[in-house]
């Protein structure tokens, strides 16, 4: 715990320093809670990817509507029902998580930091306990004391998946739950003190069914963000959700329109992360994607609150325009795209042929597909570059092909001619037909015949790409496909696409890793105590699935995201790889 | 007169009952043809976590493995008696009439749509007043001094407008006048009318004249066909035998016998329109009934896109029997019985 407090301590002062007066000191701050003079504040860096590892425009000025779009609504703004990064990142303005990630620029905005609670978490019975304390003074938007049982509620509350059915199902799956209890809504009455207890107001302790020591990232789910039982009003929640962070809900016009402003029950005294600079937020939901750039572009506008990047029109402009070219940032997203073979359907149960399409896969070709170098860097592995413990694997082409060693794959595979088979493919995206048709092109100049089939989206996980079944019985051999991580690291990354045991029915985004080995590597990366040595696990594991030729990692997503005109404290954070939300202000 | 629009009201609500029974069979019936069963529907309105069991689960508790039959008959029902939703904590009544309930947003369709109306109603009228006094006008005037320079250029400007669609135009006409001269408001801005009507009017200038211009284009082109027409029949030059002035020849004999086709297509243009300008409410970014559609579409969400379509067919039946009943205004000749 020493470790961690010092990291917590580190990363608080990274923070302090790279946001001049936002360490909240007395000096800066007024006793009516008035900024000192912008004035005093540094210059920060300027120019193309300032933003990636510092802050731009830093300034303690308080005041201001910072004004947000988005193209399309996202899942819910109820904390217990998002799984949206964006979310993740905007709902800590209204909403206090047990821990959270430190607003600071690039890997150090991975870090965790305490929020409600006091510290990170502290573990016990061999990480398969977990407790935390929460500040003292917390209270909600309507003046009522925050307290354990809260958090308690608000966890448990969203484990009914057929209620909130859009969020993470981590706490499902690693909490001891009683086997009587349904929800919070059909078994009311059932003791899950096994699971969760609260021995006081402040304290709350978790136990999991195995032991688990990054617990820390679950608590930093937007799902222990505290709900008082009297206040849940079911899937209702979302229209008036209660503050318990510096912004309240003034207006919810789902679809149309949030606009957030203070909330006079938060106190500065028991929150060391945020700042709370604009005097309220504007949030425009269903903005043409090309409008708000252009809106971004003329300071009608501050923040694109997706985050993924402009539209191909501005990415014209910005590389055209130098003035805009400075307000540009660049970064790798924790997002890759890759091409799943499955090994269900033959010839791909025999690793031979799998190795050939890994090496007859233009990567360049691919690379261009999705968009170009702004748009990505040719991956050479599933795990991204920003995560820990990702090392660049060298076993396949890491640009164009490599027909002559695809040809003795084929060989030794049994199949020297080449082979047919089917590649699926999203047809509303015109990234993954054009991903699809490199595929076909690069393949058959070693015999390898692709048929290209498309899906719309909306079925293409849960009745195509993402269901073995049907994949099996239409020998389809290749499928596009895509993965963010939930969380910056192995485990959030990996462990839903190459564990086997989580491959269900339909809905999966992983088809042919079925490997023991993985899994294992999987579990012991669970149960690792020490953050370097779990990175590693997951970086093997990660090459173990390259090893198996399972999959073909075609690019690492990257955005082009524009800085806003006259927003202050601006920085990519490794924790979203998108501006970090907490700590934006206006000028 | 009176019995014509019974009849023609009832004939409007068996062609809305028509519409709701093919447009339920599309999204319903069709898929389940083509082998979707009740989970795969359920699919769509279950996170990307959902566990099978929660899936089967999430199917139940909407009714989706019904008979479709049973799912139209309840969803019929809803509009009259009104229907109830179990969202989890408890149990929503969707007061009639319910034209569904959303899986993705949890909350009733037809608010929504009323909700929404106003924007594109909004839209819908501004846009509608410019582009027939714009087009019948520059129609008449192109008709009256054809194969001058005002004609081919009228005629040149009316082919660009007919052949420039809304996602173009309104995003130069953003780029042009909202971002670069700043004279406009920019994309998404909506003041509703009985707040402030100067606002209102600001805001949606743009997207008034941008959809005006595609529309005023057109009949542009109709009115001065129309007016060529009209203007060489014996009646005109008897009413100018008789020495009546020329305006009047234009104004009341020449003009009220071009306007009946105009009126035909102004009634539909306007039906539907009022069912939601999907291309102008997009560009514009306006929270109207198009941009609800779309949004609808994109997520899957089967009762809003039922929901809106409804409302979209009835605007254009309604739309459908004003024309008929303005016929009789417009031409004398016609006499509804």
């Amino acid at each position: 715990m020493k470790k961690r407090t010092l990291v917590v301590a580190a990363s608080g002062a990274a923070l302090a320093l790279a946001l001049s007066a936002c360490g909240g000191g007395d000096s800066t701050t007024t006793p009516t809670g008035e900024a000192a003079p912008a004035a005093s504040a540094p210059a920060g860096p300027t120019g193309f990817n300032a933003g990636l590892d510092a802050v731009t425009n830093p300034s303690d000025k308080k005041g201001g509507v910072l004004k947000m779009a988005v193209t399309e609504d996202w899942d819910s703004v109820d904390p217990g029902d998002t799984y949206y990064g964006m979310s993740w990142n905007l709902l800590r303005i209204y909403g206090r998580p047990l821990v959270t990630y430190n607003p600071a620029p690039g890997a150090k905005g991975r870090e965790l930091v305490p929020d409600l609670a006091e510290s990170l978490g502290v573990a016990s019975d061999g990480s398969k306990t977990w407790t935390y304390k929460l500040r003292a003074g917390l209270k909600y938007e309507d003046g009522t004391p925050i307290t354990s049982k809260d958090v308690k509620y608000a966890v448990l509350r969203q484990l009914d998946k057929t209620t909130y059915v859009n969020g993470p199902t981590y706490f499902n799956d690693w909490l001891d739950l009683p086997k009587d209890f349904e929800s919070v809504y059909k078994t009311p009455d059932v003791n899950t003190d096994q699971a969760i207890e609260t021995p006081d107001d402040q304290t709350i302790v978790f136990h999991l069914n195995k032991p688990y020591a990054g617990f820390d990232n679950f608590a930093a789910l937007p799902a222990t963000v505290p709900i008082p039982q009297a206040k849940d009003t079911g899937i209702k929640y979302r229209d008036h959700v209660l503050a318990s962070g510096p912004y309240k809900f003034d207006k919810v016009e789902q679809g149309k329109l949030y606009t957030l402003v203070r909330n006079d029950q938060w106190d500065q005294a028991t929150d060391p992360i945020r700042k709370a600079l604009p005097d309220s937020y504007e949030i425009t939901l269903g903005v043409q994607g090309d409008d708000l750039d252009n809106r971004i572009i003329s300071g009608d506008l501050h923040v694109d609150i997706a985050g993924s990047g402009v539209q191909p029109a501005a990415i014209a402009s910005v590389q055209q325009d130098p003035e805009l070219n400075a307000r540009a940032d660049n970064p790798i997203a924790a997002r890759t795209w890759y091409i799943s073979l499955n090994p269900d359907v033959a010839p791909f149960d025999n690793i031979e042929c799998r190795k050939a399409v890994l090496f007859a896969a233009d990567r360049t070709s691919l690379q261009t597909a999705y968009g170009g170098q702004l748009a990505g860097d040719v991956a050479t592995s599933l795990m991204p570059p920003g995560i820990g413990g990702w090392q660049k694997i060298e076993t396949y082409p890491s640009a164009g092909s490599d027909e002559a060693k695809a040809k003795t794959a084929l060989t030794a595979c049994g199949q020297p001619n080449g082979f047919e088979t089917t590649m699926t493919f999203r047809s509303d995206r015109p990234k993954e037909q054009a991903a699809a048709e490199s595929m076909q092109q690069s393949l058959a100049k070693v015999g390898i015949k692709l048929t290209l089939k498309g899906f719309p989206t909306s079925e293409y996980f849960t009745a195509y790409a993402g269901k073995p079944s049907y994949m099996k019985e239409n020998k389809i051999g290749l499928a596009t496909n895509g993965w963010g991580a939930d969380w910056n690291d192995g485990f959030g990354f990996l462990s839903q696409i190459i564990d086997s045991r989580t491959i269900r029915e339909a809905g999966n985004y992983n088809l042919g890793i079925k490997d023991p080995a993985v899994d294992a590597l999987v579990d012991q990366a669970f149960a690792e105590l020490d953050t370097a040595k779990r990175d590693a696990l997951w970086g093997q594991a990660d090459a173990k699935v390259m090893e198996g030729a399972y999959v073909l990692p075609a690019v690492y997503a990257k955005g082009l995201l524009l800085r806003g005109k006259g927003v202050t404290n601006q920085f990519i954070t490794g924790a979203f790889d998108m501006y970090d939300y907490l700590a934006l202000g206006v000028e | 007169m009176v019995t014509y629009i019974i009849r023609r009201l009832i004939g409007a609500l068996l062609m809305l009952a028509v519409v709701s029974m093919v447009t339920f069979s599309i999204f319903f019936v069709v898929p389940r043809l083509a082998g979707v069963t009740a989970t795969d529907f359920a699919n769509r309105y279950v996170g990307r976590a959902a566990t099978q069991e929660t899936v089967v689960e999430v199917a139940k508790k909407l009714g989706l493995n019904d008979p479709v039959v049973v799912q139209y008959g309840r969803w019929v029902k809803g509009i009259f008696v009104g229907s109830e939703f179990d969202y989890g904590s408890g149990v929503e009544h969707c007061p009639a009439p319910c034209f569904g309930y959303s899986f993705v947003t949890k909350k009733p369709v037809w608010p929504d749509l009323l909700d929404r109306l106003p924007v594109t109603l909004s839209l819908a009228v501004g846009a509608s007043i410019i582009w027939l006094l714009a087009g019948v006008a520059v129609g008449v005037l192109s008709a009256l001094k054809r194969g001058s320079l005002f004609d081919r250029g009228a005629m040149i400007v009316a082919l660009s407008g007919v052949s420039l669609p809304p996602f173009f135009t309104g995003l130069i006409a953003l780029s042009l006048f909202s971002y670069g001269l700043r004279i406009t408001a920019p994309g998404g801005a909506y003041t509703p009318f009985s707040e402030n009507p100067a606002e209102w009017a600001y805001n949606l200038i743009l997207p008034w004249l941008t959809l005006a211009f595609l529309n005023a284009a057109a009949y542009a082109r109709l009115t001065r066909a129309g007016m060529l027409e009209t203007m060489g029949e014996d009646y005109i030059r008897t009413a100018r035998a008789k020495g009546l002035k020329e305006s009047t020849v234009i104004t009341k004999h020449g003009l009220r016998a071009a306007l009946t086709p105009i009126v035909t297509i102004f009634g539909l243009d306007v039906g539907i329109l009022l069912g939601g300008a999907i291309l102008t409410e997009n560009v514009f970014s306006l929270p109207g009934l198009g941009k609800y559609a779309t949004g609808a579409i994109a997520a899957q969400d089967l009762p809003k896109i039922m929901g809106f379509t409804m409302l979209a067919a009835f605007f254009i039946v309604m739309a459908n029997l004003i024309v008929d009943l303005l016929y009789a205004v417009v031409d004398p000749r016609v006499r509804l019985a």
